[in-house]
C-alpha cells in the first residue's frame, strides 16, 4: 500500500504553517473576526499564500508554483483545520487550482465532439496557465462557483455570447475571491468579480469561519478556459481533489478537539477529583481517539492516491467523506460535551469547531451521499 | 565467512539453499527435518545462535519462511503451537536460566511440546494480578493448587506458562511468581469448557497438589507479575494490525452475499452494508498504517486501537450477516458439543460467526481494559482508583 506516513518535509512545512497560524491566527481574534464585517482574514492568507507560499503548492514550477504534491496540501489543511482558519486555501489553492490545472491540455477528454457553442470563442488554456502563475504567487484568489454541498457540480449558468447568468447558492470562499470559475454547458468560463454583472452576496452560515455566498451573474462576461467536456472532466477532478483533501481539515478539527478536551479532563475538578479521572469519561475519551487515528489513516489514505493519480482516488475520496467527516462531527460533540458548561458558551472556541465539522460534514456531499456513491465504485448495488 | 549476526538477506537465503541441499525435505522424517533446522539456526533466526537462530533482525526471518515455503518443506504447523511460538518461547527466552531455554525452546519449536498459558482463573479475568492459584514451598520444589480458566489448547498441551500466587501477605502484584508447568503431572486435571457457540475451544484445569520442580521456576520468586508482562506483551504484538487486502475477512463474506443474493437486499439492509464496508475500509487502512510505522521503527500508540476495532467491527459484521440472510439466517449446522482445537470461524455458519465473535472483545484483554490503557497510557489521564493497591493479597475483598 501506499506511504500513509508523514515526511520530514512535510512535518517541517506543518510547523511553519502552525506556528504562523499561532502567531497570526489565535482562536480569540478568529472568533471577534465572526462577528466583524470581514469574516475572512486576508492578511492571514496573504502572509500564507505570499510568505509561506502555500497558495502554490499544487501549482508545477514551471508555473511559478511549488510542484509539490496532495500530501503536502493535506498537511496544511490538517493545520488551517486545527485553527479553524478563514482563509480560502480549500477554495482557491485547492479546488480551483485543481480545476485550472485540468484546463492547461486544450483538448484533454475533449478529443470527440465537444465542440464549444457557435457562438464562443475557443478555450484558451493560456487563460488557465497565466492564472496559475497569479494564483501561486498569491497575486490573485479565485474559486469555483459550484453549491459547498455538491458532490458533483451542477450547471445553473447558461451562456449567450460570452456573457453568463445565472445564480449558484452557498458557495464557499466567494467571498474573497477575485476570480471566479463557472461551470456552464458550453464549458468552464472565467469571470472577474469585478465585472458590473457579477454579484456576490454573503449569507448566515453555520460555519462562522467559512462564510457561504450567493454568487449570481446577470450577464457577465466571461472568458472560456476549458469546452465542455474538458470543463466538467475538470471540475469531477477539482471536486474530488476537495472531497480528498477535505478529510485532511475534518482530521485537523478533529484533532484539535481530542487535544483540547484531553487537556480539560486533566485540569478540570469535580467532587474532589479531575474529569478525567472518572472511567465513563475515560471510556468516552479513549473512543474518539480510535475514530481519531483511523480517520488519520483514511485521510491519509486519500491524500496518498490524489497525490499518485491512484485509480482508487474515487473510492479513498468517497471513503474519507463517508468515515472522516462523521467523525469529526462526533469528536467536536464529545468535546463539547465533555467540557460541560463551558463548552457551551460563545466566549469558547468549541462552537467554531462544531460549526466547522457539521458544515465539511455536508460539504462535497454527506456523509450518506459519499456511502451512495460507494455503493456504485465497489459494486454494492441498492435493490431493484 | 562473515559471522552469523552480520548476515544480509542474500546470505541468509543462501544459507537456507545450503540446508535443504544437505536435508532434502521430500521425504525427509518431519521431525528429523525441523530439529536439524533448528540446530542450523533457521528456526527462528532473531533467537541466540544455540537456540534455533542466528542473532539476526526479526525481519529476515520472512527470507527464511519464503526459502523454506517455496520448496514446499514441513513446517511446524503454527496455528497448533500459537501460545509456544508467541508467548512462551519469548518469555523463556528473556527471563530462563540456559538450562531452561536448551530443555524447552527446541520441542517448543518443532511442535513435539505443545504449550498452553495458564493464566486467567474464575476469579481473575481483567485483574489477572489478584488471581488465587497457590504455590507453596516444598523441599526442592512447590505443590500447586488451584483453578486456571479459558485455557486454549489444554487438553493437547505438554506444557504450560503458569502464574502462581506465592506470598499472599505482600500486596497482588509482589506476591506471584512464573512456572512451567508439566500438563502430564499428577493433579493436573483438564476439562472442556463449553461455549456459547456450543463447542469447546478453551478448557479449565484444576491443579490439585500439583509438584513443580523450583528449576521449573521462571525468574525470581516474587518477579511473577513482570515476568508475566513479558508474555503479555507479545500477546498484544499478534492481535491486530497488519496489511490485508481489500474485503479481507468477515466484510468479504457480507459483500459477497450482498452481491450473489439480490433478493436478500432491502434499503435499509444496504445502508448498513455500505457503513460497515467503510469501517472495514477504514479499519484496513488504519491496520496499514500501523504495519508502516512498525517498519518505519515509529511503534505508535495505534496498537491499543487495533483489537478494540477489530472486535466491534467483528461483531457488527457478523450480526448483520445473520440479519441479511432472514429466515435463513435462524438457522444453524449443529449446537452438539465440538472439541476444536482451532476455531474455525469462516467454515461453519453465520450464526456461530455471530456467536464467535462475541469473544472478541472479552479475549486477550476486554475493550473496556484496552479503553484504559488508551486513556491512561496513550492520553496521559489519571489511572483507575487502585483500592488493593498497598493492601496484603489476602486482605483484599473478594
Amino acid at each position: 500500500m501506499t506511504d500513509l506516513l508523514y515526511s520530514e518535509v512535510e512535518e517541517a512545512l506543518r510547523a511553519s504553517v502552525r506556528s504562523l497560524l499561532a502567531d497570526r491566527s489565535p482562536l480569540p481574534a478568529v472568533l471577534r473576526r465572526a462577528e466583524s464585517a470581514e469574516t475572512y482574514d486576508t492578511d492571514l492568507w496573504r502572509a500564507l499564500a505570499v510568505d509561506l507560499g502555500v497558495a502554490g503548492l499544487l501549482v508545477p514550477e514551471q508555473l511559478g508554483g511549488a510542484g509539490a504534491s496532495a500530501r503536502e496540501v493535506a498537511v496544511v489543511m490538517e493545520e488551517l483545520g486545527r485553527a479553524v482558519a478563514p482563509v480560502p486555501f480549500l477554495g482557491s489553492a485547492v479546488v480551483a487550482t485543481t480545476a485550472l490545472l485540468g484546463c492547461l491540455e486544450p483538448d484533454g477528454g475533449a478529443a470527440d465532439g465537444g465542440s464549444a457553442a457557435a457562438d464562443a470563442s475557443p478555450a484558451d488554456p493560456e487563460i488557465a496557465a497565466k492564472l496559475l502563475a497569479e494564483l501561486a504567487r498569491g497575486e490573485r484568489t479565485a474559486v469555483l462557483v459550484v453549491s459547498f454541498a455538491s458532490r458533483t457540480g451542477a450547471v445553473t449558468v447558461t451562456v449567450d455570447g460570452g456573457r453568463l447568468t445565472g445564480t449558484v447558492t452557498s458557495v464557499a470562499d466567494a467571498l474573497v475571491a477575485d476570480v471566479l470559475l463557472v461551470l456552464t454547458e458550453d464549458g468552464l468560463y472565467v469571470v472577474d468579480v469585478s465585472d458590473p454583472g457579477v454579484t456576490v452576496t454573503p449569507v448566515v452560515s453555520l460555519d462562522l469561519t467559512r462564510q457561504l455566498c450567493d454568487v449570481t451573474l446577470d450577464g457577465a462576461a466571461g472568458r472560456l478556459v476549458a469546452a465542455a467536456p474538458a470543463a466538467s472532466a475538470a471540475v469531477t477532478s477539482a471536486l474530488l481533489a476537495g472531497s480528498a483533501l477535505l478529510a485532511s481539515e475534518q482530521l485537523g478539527v478533529a484533532m484539535w478537539c481530542l487535544e483540547t478536551t484531553v487537556d480539560y479532563m486533566k485540569t478540570r475538578r469535580q467532587f474532589g477529583r479531575v474529569i478525567g479521572s472518572y472511567q465513563a469519561l475515560k471510556h468516552r475519551i479513549a473512543d474518539v481517539w480510535v475514530d481519531v487515528t483511523q480517520a488519520r489513516a483514511v485521510a491519509r489514505y486519500a491524500a496518498a492516491c490524489l497525490a499518485d493519480g491512484d485509480p482508487d482516488l474515487p473510492v479513498a475520496a468517497a471513503l474519507a467523506q463517508a468515515f472522516v467527516g462523521p467523525v469529526a462531527v462526533r469528536t467536536a460533540e464529545e468535546c463539547l460535551q465533555l467540557h460541560g458548561g463551558i463548552g457551551f458558551t460563545w466566549e469558547y472556541p468549541i462552537h467554531l469547531f462544531l460549526k466547522r465539522a457539521k458544515a465539511d460534514s455536508i460539504a462535497f456531499g454527506t456523509a450518506g451521499a459519499n456511502r451512495a456513491a460507494l455503493a456504485d465504485l465497489v459494486d454494492l448495488a441498492p435493490p431493484e | 565467512m562473515p559471522e552469523p549476526g552480520t548476515l544480509d538477506e542474500a546470505a541468509v537465503r543462501a544459507k537456507v539453499r545450503d540446508f535443504l541441499a544437505d536435508h532434502d525435505p521430500d521425504g525427509a522424517d518431519r521431525l528429523d527435518f525441523l530439529r536439524a533446522r533448528f540446530d542450523a539456526g533457521l528456526a527462528w533466526v532473531h533467537f541466540p545462535p544455540g537456540l534455533g537462530g542466528l542473532g539476526l533482525p526479526r525481519a529476515l526471518q520472512q527470507a527464511v519462511a519464503d526459502e523454506f515455503g517455496r520448496v514446499g518443506a514441513p513446517d511446524n504447523d503454527p496455528r497448533r503451537i500459537g501460545i509456544g511460538l508467541g508467548m512462551a518461547a519469548p518469555t523463556i527466552l528473556r527471563h530462563g536460566t540456559d538450562e531452561q531455554r536448551r530443555r524447552y525452546l527446541r520441542p517448543l519449536w518443532t511442535g513435539e511440546e505443545v504449550w498452553c498459558q495458564l493464566f486467567s482463573e474464575p476469579g481473575a479475568g481483567s485483574d489477572l494480578a489478584g488471581l488465587a492459584t497457590r504455590a507453596v514451598r516444598d523441599g526442592d520444589g512447590w505443590i500447586l493448587n488451584g483453578q486456571k480458566v479459558w485455557t486454549s489448547s489444554a487438553h493437547t498441551a505438554k506444557r504450560a506458562i503458569l502464574v502462581a500466587r506465592t506470598d499472599p501477605d505482600v500486596p497482588k502484584h509482589q506476591g506471584l511468581t512464573y512456572f512451567l508447568l508439566d500438563m502430564e503431572a499428577p493433579g493436573v486435571e483438564v476439562r472442556p469448557l463449553r461455549q456459547a457457540t456450543g463447542e469447546a475451544e478453551f478448557n479449565e484445569v484444576f491443579l490439585s497438589d500439583v509438584r513443580v520442580a523450583d528449576s521449573d521456576r521462571l525468574g525470581d520468586v516474587g518477579d511473577g507479575w513482570a515476568v508475566s508482562q513479558t508474555t503479555l506483551m507479545h500477546e498484544r504484538v499478534s492481535i491486530g494490525g497488519g496489511m490485508v487486502p481489500r474485503e479481507f475477512g468477515e466484510i468479504g463474506i457480507v459483500a459477497r452475499l450482498w452481491r450473489e443474493r439480490p433478493e436478500l437486499r432491502t434499503h435499509a439492509l444496504h445502508d448498513q452494508v455500505l457503513r460497515g464496508w467503510v469501517e472495514a475500509e477504514a479499519a484496513r487502512i488504519t491496520g496499514a498504517r500501523l504495519t508502516q510505522q512498525l517498519a518505519a521503527g515509529q511503534p505508535g500508540p495505534e496498537g491499543s486501537a487495533s483489537k478494540i476495532i477489530f472486535a466491534r467491527l467483528n461483531q457488527q459484521l457478523t450480526g448483520l450477516e445473520v440479519e441479511l440472510l432472514g429466515a435463513e439466517g435462524l438457522r444453524h449446522d449443529d449446537w452438539t458439543m465440538r472439541r476444536e482445537a482451532v476455531v474455525d470461524f469462516f467454515g461453519r455458519t453465520p450464526v456461530h460467526r455471530y456467536l464467535r465473535a462475541k469473544g472478541n472483545s472479552i479475549e486477550g484483554g476486554t475493550s473496556e481494559i484496552l479503553r484504559n490503557i488508551i486513556a491512561e497510557r496513550v492520553l496521559g489521564l489519571p489511572t483507575e482508583m487502585r483500592v488493593d493497591k498497598d493492601v496484603a493479597w489476602k486482605d483484599v475483598p473478594r
